[in-house]
C-alpha cells in the first residue's frame, strides 16, 4: 500500500514523541491526563500523554505508539493539534479531520478512531483527577 | 559495501526465473508453438515432444515415473485436484449423504489446502484439523492418534511456507500406507529445495509450483501415484482428457517447458544451494538476535527449511517495521499486512501469541542472495526495531519491568 507523503513524514519524523514520566509517576500528577487506547494483541497501542493548565489549556503533549504507519501518523497529528488548545476544544477534534490530513485510506481509518479515542481518554483521566464531571459522550466510541 | 536495492527477500512468495529457464522457453512462443494436442504435425510433434522432456525433468526431481506427473497451473490447484479429486474417488458414501468419509489436516495448512477441506466438510466428510505444537512440527503420532477406520485421506503439506518448519513426512507417508490411506503432502516450499523421493517418502499425491523453484508463474505438477497403490482422482476440468483425463485443457507448454527446467537445475544445485541458503539463515537470524533484545526466531530450531525465517521483534508492528525497511522486500504476519486484517493464523497457531504475530517478519532468501544482501537487512532491520521502540508504549512498560499480559487493554 502507498502511504501519503504526511504519513510518511510522520512515520519518519514523529513530532512529540515521549513521557511526562513513568506509568506510575504520571498516574498521581493532576497536571498530566493519559490516554491508552488499544491492546497489544490487536496490533496498535496508543499512548498519549497532555499536560494540562489549572484552566484547562492544554500547555503540552506527548505520545507513544505501538502500530502501523498510519496508526503513528495519527498519534503524531493529534499531539500538534491539541498543543495550545483548551480541553473543551480538543475534544472537538474529530477522527474524520485526522484522516482527511494524513488522507488515510478505508482501511485504515480505525487509526484515527483510535487517536480520536486517546485524546478523549486523556482528557478524561485530567478531569477526573481534577474533579471534573466527565460528559456522558466522551464515552461515545 | 555496495549493495543494490531494493533488496529482494521474499523468495517464499515467488522466486525470480532463472534466466537459463527464460532462455528454453523462449523457442516455445513464436517458433515451436505447436498444441500438444495437435497429433498429425511437425508443430504438435515438436510441443508434445517438449512437454514430455518436461515430465521426464519434473519425475527425476522427485524420484518419480514420468506416467506419475500431472501438470497443473501451480500448486493452488494441485492441492484442490489432490484433495477433492481423492476425497471423490475413495468417499464412503456417494454424494448428498452424510458420513461421506474422514480426512485428517491440519490448522496451518496454506489455504489452498484448508479450503477445499472445508468445503468437503460442507459436502458430507468430516475433518480433523491438528493443531501443530508450539515448534510448529506436525508428527506422525499426532496424525496416528487422530485416525480412524473411515479415514481415508491425510492432506499435511511437507513444509511450512510462513515459519519453514518441516513435518514428519516419511513417517506419516509410512503410517499413511501401513493404514491403507491416501497421503497428500503439499510440496510447494519444499520440492526443488530438498531432496525428495516419494518412494522413499511413502508419497501417494504431491503438489508443488513452478515459481516458487526458480521458474515461472502459472505451471505447476502434481505427482499422481501409479502403483502400490494406484491413486485415482476425480478431475475438477472436464473437456478434451489431457493429462491422463485429470487436467483437461490445452497445456500451458512454454510454461511446462521452463517448469522443466527449472525442476532439471534444482536437481544439479540442490545441494550447493542449500548449504548456502543455511548459512544465509543461520547469518541473518545470529546476527538480529545478537543485535538486539526479545527478538524471538518463530518455529522449530533446527527442523526448518533452510530458506525461510520467520522473526518476532518484540514491542514493534510488523507493518510499521516494513514501512522502516522500505529497500527490503519481504512479509510480515501482521495483521495490517494481510488482506483479512487478521494477523497471521499460522503464527497463531503455534500459540506465539497475537501480539509477536503483529511483530512478525519474514524473510526468504533464494539462489541470488547475498551475504552483503544479508549484512544490509540486519543493519536496516536493527535501525528500523531501535527508531520504532523508541515510539513504542509497550517497550517503556516493559522496561519499567510491567508484565504486559497483566495489563487491562481497551479492545475495540
Amino acid at each position: 500500500m502507498a502511504y501519503s507523503e504526511k504519513v510518511v513524514d510522520h512515520f519518519q519524523n514523529p513530532r512529540n514523541v515521549g513521557s511526562f514520566g513513568s506509568s506510575s509517576d504520571v498516574k498521581t500528577r493532576a497536571d498530566i491526563g493519559v490516554g491508552i487506547v488499544g491492546a497489544p494483541e490487536c496490533g496498535d497501542v496508543m499512548q498519549l500523554q497532555l499536560k494540562v493548565t489549572a484552566d484547562g489549556v492544554i500547555e503540552d503533549a506527548k505520545f507513544k505508539c505501538f502500530g502501523c504507519g498510519s496508526a503513528i501518523a495519527s498519534s503524531s497529528l493529534a499531539t500538534e493539534w491539541v498543543k495550545g488548545r483548551t480541553v473543551d476544544e480538543a475534544l472537538q477534534i474529530k477522527n474524520t479531520q485526522i484522516v482527511e490530513e494524513l488522507a488515510l485510506p478505508p482501511v485504515k481509518i480505525h487509526c484515527s478512531v483510535l487517536a480520536e479515542d486517546s485524546i478523549r481518554a486523556a482528557i478524561e483521566d485530567w478531569k477526573k483527577k481534577n474533579g471534573i464531571a466527565v460528559a456522558e459522550e466522551a464515552n461515545a466510541h | 559495501m555496495a549493495v543494490k536495492t531494493p533488496i529482494y527477500l521474499d523468495n517464499a512468495a515467488t522466486t525470480r526465473c532463472d534466466p537459463r529457464v527464460v532462455e528454453a522457453m523462449l523457442p516455445y512462443f513464436s517458433e515451436k508453438f505447436g498444441n500438444a494436442g495437435s497429433r498429425n504435425h511437425r508443430f504438435g510433434w515438436d510441443a508434445e515432444d517438449g512437454i514430455e522432456t518436461a515430465r521426464e525433468q519434473a519425475a527425476r526431481l522427485i524420484g518419480a515415473d514420468a506416467k506419475e506427473v500431472i501438470f497443473t497451473s501451480g500448486a493452488t490447484e494441485g492441492n484442490n485436484l489432490a484433495v477433492k479429486g481423492a476425497a471423490e474417488i475413495y468417499a464412503k458414501a456417494p454424494a448428498g449423504q452424510q458420513g461421506r468419509g474422514h480426512i485428517i489436516t491440519c490448522t496451518i495448512e496454506h489455504k489452498a489446502v484448508l479450503d477445499p477441506c472445508k468445503r468437503l466438510q460442507r459436502e458430507g466428510f468430516e475433518v480433523t484439523f491438528l493443531d501443530p505444537p508450539a515448534d510448529g512440527v506436525i508428527t506422525a503420532e499426532m496424525v496416528r492418534a487422530a485416525m480412524r477406520p473411515d479415514t481415508i485421506l491425510v492432506s499435511i503439506m511437507w513444509a511450512n511456507n510462513e515459519i519453514g518448519t518441516i513435518n514428519e513426512v516419511p513417517q506419516i507417508g509410512r503410517l499413511c500406507h501401513e493404514k491403507g490411506v491416501i497421503f497428500h503432502t503439499d510440496g510447494t516450499q519444499w520440492v526443488g529445495k530438498m531432496p525428495t523421493d516419494v518412494e522413499r517418502d511413502c508419497i501417494d499425491l504431491l503438489s508443488w509450483s513452478g515459481h516458487k523453484m526458480y521458474g515461472p508463474k502459472g505451471v505447476g505438477a502434481l505427482y499422481v501415484r501409479r502403483r502400490k497403490p494406484r491413486v485415482r482422482l476425480e478431475a475438477l476440468i472436464d473437456g478434451g482428457g489431457q493429462e491422463r483425463g485429470m487436467r483437461s485443457g490445452t497445456q500451458n507448454v512454454t510454461g511446462i517447458i521452463g517448469f522443466g527446467k527449472a525442476c532439471e537445475l534444482c536437481l544439479v544445485e540442490m545441494e550447493h544451494d542449500r548449504e548456502r541458503l543455511l548459512k544465509l539463515r543461520r547469518r541473518l537470524e545470529d546476527g538480529l538476535s545478537g543485535r538486539m533484545e526479545v527478538v524471538q526466531v518463530n518455529g522449530h530450531r533446527d527442523r526448518r527449511l533452510p530458506h525461510i525465517a520467520n522473526i518476532s521483534f518484540g514491542f514493534v508492528e510488523g507493518e510499521s517495521l516494513m514501512m522502516g525497511i522500505k529497500d527490503i522486500a519481504c512479509s510480515s504476519g501482521s495483521a495490517c499486512t494481510s488482506a483479512s486484517l487478521e494477523p497471521s493464523y499460522v503464527l497463531k497457531g503455534l500459540g506465539v501469541g497475537d501480539e509477536l504475530a503483529h511483530s512478525s517478519l519474514r524473510l526468504s532468501f533464494g539462489r541470488w542472495t547475498t551475504e552483503e544482501e544479508i549484512d544490509y537487512a540486519i543493519e536496516s532491520i536493527s535501525k528500523a526495531v531501535e527508531h520504532l521502540r523508541k515510539l513504542s508504549p509497550l517497550y517503556d512498560l516493559y522496561k519499567e519491568g510491567v508484565d504486559l499480559s497483566t495489563i487491562e487493554w481497551q479492545h475495540h
